[in-house]
């Protein structure tokens, strides 16, 4: 990006051209209680060293997955990236923000987005997927829109399964549509297809389910997919493309919409952001898919090429009718989980998530045994699960910290009310030793009469 | 620019025309020249609930998409469904084999007076 100055000598020929003798002078249609009145928190300038310095010493005040064994999941995950990813995704070709509008120089980008959109369909066993969205929380609001369009219903039903920093994002930005958001409570962290049956009615647009969901456990849900065809709404499914690996794809299960987050796949944990939204849908939902789309097409000499597709759906043509106000997607995040997935293959896939089951399961059972500690779930899970601590889940989270661990993210920070109860991730990166450590500590916690 | 007689027309550049109580309806020769290469049609479902002015469906051109809207209200009798395999069809017979719907009508007398006449229609494009 070019470094603009913009001089006091320049500031003042500005004004003298539009015919006023200062900002204040320029700025004086806007009447003053509608303005800022204070002067602004920022410190004055700095050289870059200093600058850097400071930068750097914010962020050693910060525990990363790098300085201890991560447990915390929730949605983001500490997944091993091979070196490759870094090398391949830092090439300059691909860190572009260049829109790939023209096909003629942007074949390279629109080829990655192209294969990105397969090795989703791939995974999610759908027949179409989108160059991607922000994150998981915007993927499931998309979902949603393009279920509200495509039935002309205004009611979404939900699982209390479904990761709520998702739902509240859904609900944030669909705020004004005056949709009506039903909750159909869990029974044992599973979503019981009767509870949710009872909620159902020919004026649901979208049922949302997630699998494997919020606590980690592999739900069956075929009923319930069954029950919302019957009345005539859209399954939306939040699934986890590491799990992939391992599970029934969500297409298989009946899906017509599945979403995302794909930052497990050789994307960095980086403070929450800038994350992959994944998004795919059946055939019939096509023309309302949001975001961008790439297709393969030949060009007048018959050579394969690659395009962006389907534009007339996107508000620059359709404006107040499109199903979505996005009009871009994450490339180079997206491009990191394209070489993130040709290097593992689907041979590694497996095996991380063949990894991740057994390590849950073990230190779930390890858990058990300690006392004060219970596992309200059975299960089965995947790669992550609740348990209840003695005390509170943030007093139990200090103390692990002061052991060298971060053991979980209590449900009380995602406005959860369970106070004791902790959610626990296990990525194929936790060794044994770790995974014996936390089982240690937990101990000594529990006998040190925490409550 | 061909504008049937026997057809009546809406301002958005939709025709109908009568035949044994079902009003058949399309688009004309001037909106699919406007729209260029139609790509994909938007079908309402039949038994839909159709309202004068009011749109029924889309019609997708490579480079812009249109409404359709219900030149009369009524009910969807009947859809064309070659349109799903050949919407080019739109562009080569507008008036014929292009046609899009089949609606039975509720109110055609009263809300006949809504429509252009051929030669009104053509006061319109050539405008």
């Amino acid at each position: 990006m070019r470094y603009i100055p913009n001089t006091p000598d320049e500031r003042s020929a500005m004004l003298r051209d539009i015919g006023v003798t200062s900002l204040e002078d320029l700025l004086d249609a806007i009447p003053h209680e509608l303005r800022y009145n204070k002067s602004l928190n920022i410190a004055d300038g700095k050289s870059e060293w200093e600058v850097r310095r400071e930068m750097i010493a914010m962020a050693n005040r910060n525990i990363s997955a790098m300085d201890m064994p991560c447990f915390m999941g929730a949605g983001c995950y500490d997944h091993f990236i091979p070196a490759a990813v870094d090398t391949l995704a830092s090439r300059s070709e691909f860190v572009t923000a260049y829109t790939p509008y023209q096909p003629e120089v942007a074949q390279g980008t629109l080829q990655v987005i192209y294969e990105f959109q397969s090795m989703i369909c791939e995974l999610f066993g759908m027949p179409a997927a989108n160059a991607s969205l922000y994150d998981g929380g915007t993927a499931l609001s998309e979902a949603i829109s393009m279920a509200l369009a495509y039935t002309k219903r205004r009611r979404v039903l939900w699982s209390e399964s479904v990761n709520p920093a998702y739902r509240r994002v859904a609900q944030t930005i669909n705020l004004s549509q005056g949709i009506r958001f039903d909750t159909a409570p869990c029974k044992d962290g599973c979503q019981a297809a009767e509870e949710m049956a009872m909620l159902l009615g020919d004026d649901v647009a979208a049922v949302v389910l997630q699998y494997p969901n919020f606590f980690g456990i592999v739900d069956d849900l075929r009923l319930i997919i069954d029950r919302a065809h019957e009345v005539g709404a859209l399954v939306i499914i939040v699934t986890d493309p590491i799990a992939m690996g391992i599970l029934h794809s969500p297409g298989q299960l009946g899906a017509d919409i599945v979403v995302g987050e794909g930052q497990s796949l050789g994307n960095y944990m980086s403070y929450g952001g800038p994350y992959l939204g994944l998004f795919a849908c059946s055939m019939e939902l096509i023309r309302l898919m949001p975001g961008r789309m790439v297709g393969v097409t030949k060009d007048v000499d018959g050579r394969r090429g690659f395009v962006l597709t389907l534009q007339t759906r996107e508000q620059h043509i359709r404006r107040d009718k499109a199903t979505s106000n996005i009009c871009t997607n994450q490339g180079l995040v997206a491009t990191r989980a394209t070489f993130y997935l040709s290097l593992i293959g689907p041979k590694g896939l497996e095996g991380i998530g063949i990894a991740c089951g057994r390590r849950t399961e073990y230190l779930k059972q390890k858990l058990k045994e300690v006392p004060g500690f219970t596992v309200p779930h059975k299960g089965p899970h995947f790669r992550e699960f609740l348990v209840q601590v003695p005390g509170t889940a943030e007093e139990f989270f200090e103390f692990m910290t002061t052991k060298g661990l971060l053991p979980g993210v209590p449900l009380t920070r995602l406005g959860m009310s369970d106070e004791r109860g902790m959610l626990v991730a296990l990525t194929e990166t936790r060794s044994r030793e770790e995974m014996d450590a936390y089982v240690r500590f937990a101990r000594d916690y529990a006998v040190e009469g925490k409550r | 620019m061909h504008i049937p007689t026997d057809c009546l027309y809406t301002k958005d550049h939709e025709w109908v025309k009568l035949e044994n109580g079902v009003a058949l309806v399309g688009i004309t020769e001037f909106a699919q020249g406007e729209l260029g290469d139609v790509v994909f049609v938007q079908l309402p479902a039949i038994g839909t609930r159709t309202k004068q002015g009011e749109s029924f469906g889309t019609i997708e051109a490579v480079k812009a998409v249109a409404e359709l809207y219900a030149p009369i209200s009524g009910e969807v009798a009947e859809v064309n469904q070659e349109l799903g395999n050949t919407p080019e069809v739109i562009n080569r017979e507008p008036y014929g084999a292009g046609w899009i719907v089949k609606i039975r009508p509720v109110n055609f007398d009263g809300e006949k007076s809504e429509l252009l006449t051929p030669e009104a229609y053509k006061d319109l494009t050539s405008a």
